[in-house]
């Protein structure tokens, strides 16, 4: 058996656009939930040690989740996901930033524009993310707000996961 | 607000990139190389000015003429970037694989 996870990541930088596909061993119901209820957002959306803390979610055309990246140090970097376009259990669409704790937007920090289609592919679930940036550069800062000391831990989570998950 | 001098303000121009991408394949004078756009011989020399400050690009003298040569280090730092991001969605996507096969152990 094949137990390598699909995972896609295909940068256009003439476009600033980043494609990402990934699979998921989960049906799709289950895994649209998991990507549009804050409850479980909570738990995964951060990368290890950052912990997402949401503070709001309204999850319809026109609502927003605003929640909080919540990093080691106690620093809380706030962030708004506002949904443009919802077809229930196959596409998400949503514009991405930087706000306060009361969801007024930073203007000054980069914006980001996400696709998300949802697939079944037998009891899988293949998620294809379509990300535009304003520009390339945006990624720097998009790093530097909330996960950049995530990045070491995170890659140990990973490679436990990996280790742990590893084929026998 | 300073002006950033790095590789994403050198690619974010439509016609630097396309200087990068000309630039990658042989070394040019701004003469040679303003001859692919339609644009003038002056803007061409700014964007120049800007790839040589962003140090994208590198000058070399023979003779009377000027020719640039791609600095390909530089266009790596992108590289840094993009791996950092596909790396941060690479562990937010395990982290979500353990969330699911969470869930679907409390449904069964």
């Amino acid at each position: 058996m094949n137990h390598t996870v699909l995972f896609k990541f295909n940068a256009d930088k003439a476009h600033n656009r980043i494609a990402v596909e990934r699979i998921f061993r989960a049906a799709r119901p289950l895994v649209w939930h998991a990507w549009t209820d804050a409850g479980i957002l909570d738990h995964w959306w951060a990368p290890k040690p950052w912990q997402t803390e949401t503070r709001s979610m309204d999850f319809r055309e026109g609502g927003r989740w605003l929640y909080a990246m919540a990093g080691p140090e106690g620093e809380r970097h706030w962030s708004f996901m506002h949904y443009t376009t919802i077809r229930p259990e196959t596409f998400f669409a949503s514009h991405d930033g930087f706000c306060d704790e009361n969801g007024v937007v930073d203007p000054s920090l980069p914006t980001s524009t996400w696709e998300n289609r949802f697939e079944e592919q037998g009891d899988q679930t293949i998620v294809s993310i379509d990300i535009q940036f304003e520009t390339l550069e945006d990624l720097e800062k998009i790093i530097e707000m909330g996960f950049k000391e995530g990045f070491e831990s995170g890659l140990n989570n990973l490679e436990e996961y990996l280790a742990a998950n590893a084929p026998s | 607000m300073k002006t950033r001098r790095d590789v994403f303000q050198a690619i974010a121009d439509p016609t630097r990139r396309a200087i990068i991408m000309l630039l990658a394949s042989a070394v040019m004078t701004p003469n040679a190389l303003a001859q692919h756009f339609q644009t003038s011989r002056q803007a061409i020399s700014k964007h120049l000015q800007i790839l040589s400050e962003c140090e994208m690009v590198k000058q070399e003298q023979q003779g009377r003429e000027i020719y640039y040569h791609l600095n390909a280090e530089k266009m790596r730092e992108v590289e840094q970037w993009l791996e950092q991001f596909k790396q941060l969605l690479a562990v937010r996507f395990s982290q979500l694989d353990q969330v699911l096969e969470q869930l679907k152990s409390q449904k069964s």
